[in-house]
């Protein structure tokens, strides 16, 4: 196994130009950084109606030093279908094909030509980043949106049901590789999108990423309440290759150690005030059960 | 190469001297046997394209616009739902001004379900912005569908080559396949203006503002109405466009002539039916036949439907008394698709001849020539009609489900 | 880039920097880096860089000291907060203001 980045051997060069529209601190702005570092210059990327839409630009001015094809928004994955069939037919080889969608265009209206696109086995990188509701149009709940989840559209009793598992539908096509990632680690993220360019066929990252508007909290606390999702269990790193499950990083070091209460991650957020104390204490029990799985899984492996 | 086959096949054969190199597939009756076709040629290495079986007809639209932006030379079809399935799409493949060619072998939408012929799909996508053409028989669908990206990649705009759902899709007639060396000097490979390329990174297609403002270098870029504009200004030069590549085709292999309308016993011609498609050439057995009873009928056929070739129009029917719009499309609500545009087209004329609106054919009723001729004799000889609102011929049952 | 045919007739836009203007004026409290406790700064050594890994608009440098793009700098703070020797204080952006006055 290659050597794990670190801050210092990361690549300096910046391939998003700084003065664009993402919100004062977006964890999309961090996660975007640090993923087209590790996509590097020759990539195409194909991007939907999103926040990343925005980040990246009105016309004629674009923040992003990549070429990129704006799509509508149920038709990312098609569209990377398309853009890897031309560059083949035209013989030109060497060139990434990464698609960013936020969840809403992943996991709801984007499901549909996702799954097409895995099925064919077309070589693309899909990059979901999942602010966990539709923030470019202002808060509204989403498949990925978790249960409680205060949104303009659950805007009292917060949404009822369950955060949709993007990851274990993805996994169930066999894919190469599925991975979670967090704006909060983005050298692991790095680290994983380098990994992803490296295989052959289609390769899924799902990307938590806080948002300081939607998820209620001040723009200086993104990077803490992205690794508090990560201390508390609640959001998981890890790798799915070829149907084989394996935590990484922050997650995998937690294993057998004490988690932070998912009060607290919840405390940080305006977005869970919806949660009673009673449901918060239901969670922290699934979440326990949870990782006692885990950790049974790494009994079973080391025995 | 002379044949006798079926007009999917005549469309597949075109998209296989065209060298398209990116195939969106997806199954539509009665569309399906045009990609079953292609994928026998991919399959069996006759073509040097990337088939992409998808899995839907937004998808299928998807790709195209994606591989044509990255620089290949793409081809999908479609029919009623699949077509506005696509819809989204369309409208934007004509505003990102990509060179794609789509057949739509017209069939009825649904509510309720048909898979027979009308051509209100095509005629619901008539104001997004591509170019139309209609083909009346297997020969022109092959010649429509090889100009076709010739055309596409000269404007920059798409084009939609309409052929008549089982009546050209699934019938067969003799065609001739032109030689693929020949078509290769009449078209050659696709060289975008711009493709996506790391080396030349460029955003396209993002929020457009309402108003104009400067680029990187400081230069003012337009706005969304400019861009707009421009489709619609580049439509309309588009109208030369269409009747210039006719003419080299015409040249390279001996067919064509009659790029906008075309024209039966129109000349002299005191009534004069327009149609859309195959139904122009049953209507010329019509004329025929009134000709013999010594009405001077003829029938002009609209070839190029958008941009729409209103001086082409003109030219046929300002000096006729009368014109009969036979159609299988309607703007609900108001009237006829295709009389409304022949109206509209006439306004200009101090003297114009009467329009009258029949529709027929929806959701495949049948067309009998005899009831085709009886409306249009009867129109000729009528000297004030009570309404103005469309006819509707081949309806069996009124409202009380008694017959008509 | 060479102006094709159709330059004015699609929305395609170039890299550039700046495409929301100098989003520093979004700023209402700026970041500033004390040297005498940032740790690349102290040590003269290439270390640490918090500010320069989760800074969401990439304004801030990875040098000796690391050094903040104010043009661009849309004060989130991010950098204050996870700076591990609490180096960088954020101020009212009024009290340069003043300054520049």
């Amino acid at each position: 196994m290659s050597a794990k980045t670190t801050i210092l051997n990361v690549p300096e060069e910046e391939l998003v130009h700084p003065g664009h529209r993402a919100c004062s601190g977006c964890g999309l702005s961090i996660l975007y950084r640090f993923g087209l570092k590790a996509l590097g210059r020759d990539t195409i990327l194909v991007v939907p109606p999103s926040c990343l839409t925005v980040l990246q630009g009105l016309y004629p001015i674009a923040a992003t030093q990549l070429p990129c094809l704006n799509v509508t928004f149920a038709s990312t994955a098609a569209a990377a279908t398309g853009t890897i069939a031309a560059l083949k037919v035209q013989g030109k080889e060497g060139i990434t094909v990464a698609a960013w969608a936020g969840d809403g265009g992943t996991s709801d209206i984007g499901i549909q030509a996702l799954s097409g696109a895995c099925e064919r086995g077309d070589n693309f990188i899909f990059i979901c980043y999942d602010n966990e509701a539709y923030m470019n149009t202002g808060v509204q709940r989403s498949g990925t949106t978790p249960q409680g989840v205060i949104t303009t559209t659950t805007p009292i009793h917060g949404k009822r049901q369950e955060k949709k598992d993007m990851p274990a539908i993805m996994a169930a096509h066999h894919l190469g590789y599925v991975a979670t990632g967090s704006a909060a680690y983005p050298l692991d993220v790095y680290d994983k999108i380098k990994k992803a360019k490296a295989i052959k066929g289609p390769k899924y990252l799902h990307l938590h990423t806080p948002c300081p508007p939607g998820w209620g909290y001040d723009t200086r606390y993104t990077v803490k309440v992205g690794r508090l999702a990560v201390e508390t269990g609640l959001f998981d790193l890890y790798e799915i290759e070829h149907d084989v499950f394996r935590l990484t990083g922050a997650s995998k070091k937690l294993v057998g150690k004490e988690r932070k209460p998912v009060a607290a991650y919840f405390e940080a957020q305006t977005r869970f005030r919806a949660l009673t104390r009673a449901r918060i204490a239901e969670i922290q029990q699934e979440v326990d059960a949870k990782w006692a799985g885990y950790e049974m899984g790494e009994k079973a492996t080391h025995a | 190469m002379h044949c006798i086959e079926s007009g999917n096949v005549a469309a597949a054969y075109g998209v296989k001297l065209a060298r398209a190199q990116v195939i969106a597939a997806y199954p539509i009756t009665p569309q399906t046997p045009l990609t079953e076709k292609l994928s026998e040629f991919v399959d069996a290495g006759e073509m040097e394209a990337e088939y992409i079986p998808v899995e839907s007809e937004h998808s299928a639209l998807a790709v195209c616009i994606a591989a044509t932006s990255a620089g290949a030379r793409s081809f999908t079809a479609t029919s009623a739902n699949g077509l506005l399935y696509m819809s989204e799409q369309v409208h934007w493949a004509a505003g990102a001004r990509l060179p794609i060619v789509m057949c739509v072998v017209n069939r009825g939408i649904g509510a309720p379900w048909t898979i027979w012929n009308d051509h209100q799909d095509s005629i619901s996508q008539r104001d997004a912005g591509w170019i139309q053409l209609y083909a009346c028989d297997h020969q022109q669908i092959i010649d429509t569908v090889i100009q076709a990206f010739s055309l596409a990649e000269t404007v920059s705009i798409p084009v939609m080559v309409c052929y008549d759902g089982y009546l050209l899709s699934h019938t067969y007639m003799p065609f001739d396949i032109p030689e693929a060396r020949a078509v290769d000097r009449f078209l050659p490979p696709f060289k975008p203006a711009y493709a996506l390329d790391p080396r030349q990174p460029a955003n396209l297609n993002t929020v457009t503002l309402p108003d104009i403002r400067p680029d990187i270098r400081g230069d003012l870029a337009p706005g969304y109405a400019e861009i707009r504009h421009n489709l619609h200004f580049d439509l309309r030069q588009t109208i030369g466009t269409v009747a210039e590549i006719d003419a080299q085709f015409k040249e390279a292999f001996g067919r064509g002539g009659c790029p906008h309308v075309e024209l039966y016993c129109c000349d002299d011609a005191d009534f004069i039916a327009v149609a859309l498609g195959s139904l122009a050439y049953q209507l010329r057995d019509v004329v025929d036949m009134l000709r013999e009873e010594g009405v001077r009928a003829g029938v002009c056929g609209i070839r190029l439907y958008r941009p729409f070739p209103d001086e082409a129009i003109v030219g046929a029917l300002a000096k006729a008394k009368g014109v009969i719009v036979f159609e299988k499309a309607l703007s609900y609500g108001n009237e006829g698709a295709l009389c409304g545009d022949i109206k509209s087209a006439l306004y200009r004329c101090d003297q114009r001849p009467f329009v009258r609106n029949y529709i027929v054919g929806l959701g495949g009723r049948d067309i009998r020539t005899a009831d085709l001729l009886a409306a249009f004799r009867a129109t000729c000889t009528t000297t004030e009609f009570k309404s103005d609102a469309p006819e509707w011929i081949g309806l069996k049952l009124q409202d009380n489900g008694r017959s008509l | 880039m060479s102006r094709s045919p159709f330059a004015r007739r699609k929305s395609h836009s170039e890299p550039g920097p700046g495409d929301a203007g100098k989003t520093g004026s979004w700023r209402v409290l700026r970041p500033v880096i004390d040297v005498t406790l940032c740790i690349p700064a102290k040590t003269k050594k290439m270390a640490c860089f918090n500010c320069w890994l989760y800074c969401p608009d990439g304004v801030v440098t990875r040098t000796i000291p690391p050094t903040i793009d104010y043009d661009y700098c849309k004060g989130c703070e991010i950098c204050a907060e996870e700076c591990p020797a609490n180096a960088i204080r954020m101020v009212e952006e009024t009290e340069f203001a003043k300054k520049e006055q």
